[in-house]
């Protein structure tokens, strides 16, 4: 069943229009890689799912669960299971990631009519996840992302995935500043996740992530659409041949 | 042209009000002498207006409109409500001593518990035998109209050594609308004590009632102080408080403000360092909206060597909102070595609010450490996007980020009680956004 179509999809960012057309449905539990080269629109597609300010769609739309994303202010696309892994978290000074977290998780349970986890699940929760990770417990106290190394970040980035439990997730960029280890702690974490009802849309520059997360559709953009869809050995063909036979298509 | 010196129509008003509140003032003959000099140099002052440089960014003559007339004595069923108030308002464990419109009430504070650690007067009692605490080491024209029209306050001490177990926590509740209510205490704190001091300032029913408060601490050597004060007072109330703050050698004095209420208000603080090897830390959260106007004013006198003095200010400023800091750090010829640094950061939170910070730093030393920095700017957009993306709607991750903003201050404060008190009024100000 599609989880998510994009369809036609136009954007601009100050007069200049990024995204020319582009169209792409996601199924339940398939996992999605999207790459292309700087500049084809891969961060923008991801930024307009999540609902970011600042970018004007002209025409076409989303669909997600058969419903208007575009209609839908970001965090009600959150609490409706749409999670963007941001290539660069933010870090914010003064609050605490645990108090972060739990805020975070009630609004969206909220949002959704459900009632607030009680503490004790939700520290046995989150300490069993970050556990998992690698993430040592003296970093949850304190602020989010503050002082913490780019690996902690995207691990930190992962720990929230699987708090919220999203059916969509959009991974922009996972493997940018991330060495070979931390790249692989990150991406057990992102399968251990995986399941048939939750998809998965890795954004990537290189093949290398799509040796830890397998992906069943890769997807390549160019110059705001994509120009070609394949399986997983697309990756390996793009890896040997690069982007330019690409960038002529398009 | 000599606007100080004029009477203006405002001015007159409390003309009026003295004489029709001087047989209700207490003290002895000599104090009633020396109030109406008081008197006298607040109407030679006229008040205060933005040509006079230290009021500059709070012209009362302006905001003020009038000065109302001095609050009846309260009656059983003020005291009723203020009881009620102190429910909401006292903090746990604390010995409150609490003065209602500017009266001390017995009842309702904690006279006996405190007897064992600190020795109490009320003003009142003070002022029937010397005008001692009526003098100040500045004045002008609001501090003046406070010696002259002073009801009541508290006359703390503490003995050398004491080890206070639990905070004190002055409350002044106002339930008279349409009043004035003059305050004046005194806190002195014994050398080697350790001591919490709360001031906590709120309003029983009360509006556009005008308070006017003047605090006298002296910190005796090597004492350990915690002070706080909570202006969270009606949203049309004025509220203009003096403090006068002496500190011995090898102090660790660490004096927190925060200001959520009052239509006008200005903390004036003019704090020497008197001893050697003082560390003085103060912090300051200014949370203004609607047409609010708060104005922190801080002299920080260094009259000898070796002090420290750290000031962190945040202020929040919402709707059409005015914040004032100025900070003065004064270094005396002699006082080599000092390290006096002052930060200021003011978050705007609509186009319309506005933040006026002035340092000023008057160096007479040669081998010194002072510094002073100052921002102003909006809340992060990719903060909040990322907050909304994970979640929170636009009000609570905007609530989540200005609790971080003025984290920095709050966290300053170190008894776990306290620190939740005080975030607790942080938050209920967040609630009152519209």
């Amino acid at each position: 069943m599609a989880l998510l179509e994009v369809k036609d999809l136009q954007v601009r960012v100050e007069e200049r229009e990024i995204l020319h057309g582009l169209t792409l449905t996601v199924n339940e539990g398939q996992i999605h890689a999207i790459m292309g080269p700087n500049g084809s629109g891969k961060s923008t597609l991801s930024h307009v799912i999540a609902g970011k300010p600042g970018y004007e769609v002209t025409g076409g739309q989303i669909l997600f669960k058969g419903e208007d994303l575009l209609e839908m202010a970001p965090e009600e696309r959150a609490a409706r299971g749409v999670f963007l892994a941001f290539q660069y978290p933010v870090e914010i000074p003064g609050v605490t990631t645990m108090n972060f977290l739990r805020t975070a998780l009630n609004a969206q349970r909220k949002a959704r009519g459900e009632s607030e986890l009680m503490v004790p699940d939700f520290l046995k929760k989150v300490r069993e996840v970050s556990k998992s990770l690698n993430i040592p417990q003296d970093m949850l106290k304190r602020g989010v992302n503050v002082g913490f190394s780019g690996g902690e970040k995207k691990r930190n980035e992962v720990l929230q995935m699987a708090l919220f439990e999203p059916s969509l997730c959009i991974l922009d960029e996972m493997d940018s500043g991330l060495d070979i280890d931390a790249l692989r702690i990150a991406a057990d974490g992102v399968n251990a996740l995986h399941s048939p009802k939750r998809a998965m849309v890795v954004i990537t520059h290189y093949q290398r992530l799509l040796n830890y997360i397998v992906p069943d559709v890769v997807h390549v953009m160019s110059k705001g659409r994509v120009v070609k869809s394949g399986g997983k050995e697309l990756a390996l063909e793009l890896e040997a041949s690069g982007y330019t036979q690409f960038e002529d298509a398009a | 042209m000599n606007v100080a010196v004029a009477k203006t129509g405002k001015g007159r008003a409390v003309s009026d009000l003295f004489t029709s509140a001087e047989g209700r003032l207490p003290g002895s003959p000599s104090v009633i002498a020396a109030r109406r000099e008081a008197f006298e140099t607040y109407e030679r002052l006229g008040l205060p207006h933005r040509r006079i440089e230290e009021w500059k960014y709070t012209d009362l003559r302006a905001l003020v409109g009038e000065v109302l007339p001095l609050a009846v004595a309260p009656d059983a069923a003020a005291l009723k409500r203020a009881a009620d108030a102190i429910k909401a308002h006292a903090i746990e464990g604390a010995r409150k001593l609490v003065l209602v419109d500017g009266v001390f009430a017995a009842d309702l504070s904690d006279v006996k518990a405190l007897a064992t650690e600190a020795s109490f007067k009320t003003l009142r009692e003070t002022l029937e035998k010397d005008a001692g605490l009526l003098k100040t080491a500045a004045t002008d024209a609001v501090i003046a109209l406070n010696a002259a029209m002073a009801t009541d306050g508290v006359v703390l001490s503490i003995a050398d050594g004491a080890q206070l177990s639990a905070p004190i926590q002055i409350i002044h509740i106002a339930t008279a609308a349409s009043a004035a209510a003059f305050t004046r205490s005194q806190v002195a704190i014994g050398k080697g004590a350790r001591a919490t001091i709360v001031e906590s300032f709120v309003a029983a029913g009360a509006k556009a009632y005008q308070i006017n408060d003047a605090v006298l601490v002296t910190i005796g050597d090597d004492a350990d102080v915690a002070h706080i004060r909570l202006m969270d007072d009606a949203p049309d109330a004025l509220n203009v408080t003096s403090h006068f703050v002496t500190v011995g050698a090898n102090v660790k004095l660490n004096f927190f403000n925060m200001t959520t209420g009052a239509a006008v208000s200005r903390l004036q603080g003019f704090i020497t360092l008197a001893g050697e090897g003082s560390e003085l830390s103060i912090n300051g959260v200014n949370l203004l909206q609607k047409t609010e106007h708060g104005d922190t004013t801080l002299v920080v006198d260094h009259a000898v060597p070796n002090c420290v003095s750290r000031e962190v200010f945040r202020a929040v400023i919402d709707d059409r909102a005015h914040s004032v800091f100025q900070g003065r750090i004064i270094v005396r010829p002699d006082a080599q070595k000092t390290d006096g640094k002052m930060m200021t950061r003011a978050l705007l939170l609509s186009d319309e609010a506005e933040a006026d910070n002035k340092p000023e730093l008057e160096i007479f030393a040669d081998d010194v450490s002072c510094g002073h920095g100052a921002t102003a700017g909006a809340l992060d957009e990719n903060l909040l996007f990322y907050l909304k993306a994970r979640g929170l709607p636009e009000k609570q991750a905007q609530a989540l980020l200005i609790q971080a903003f003025v984290g920095e201050a709050i966290e300053q404060i170190a008894d776990d009680g306290l620190r939740e008190h005080v975030i607790g009024i942080a938050e209920r100000w967040l609630e009152r956004r519209s």
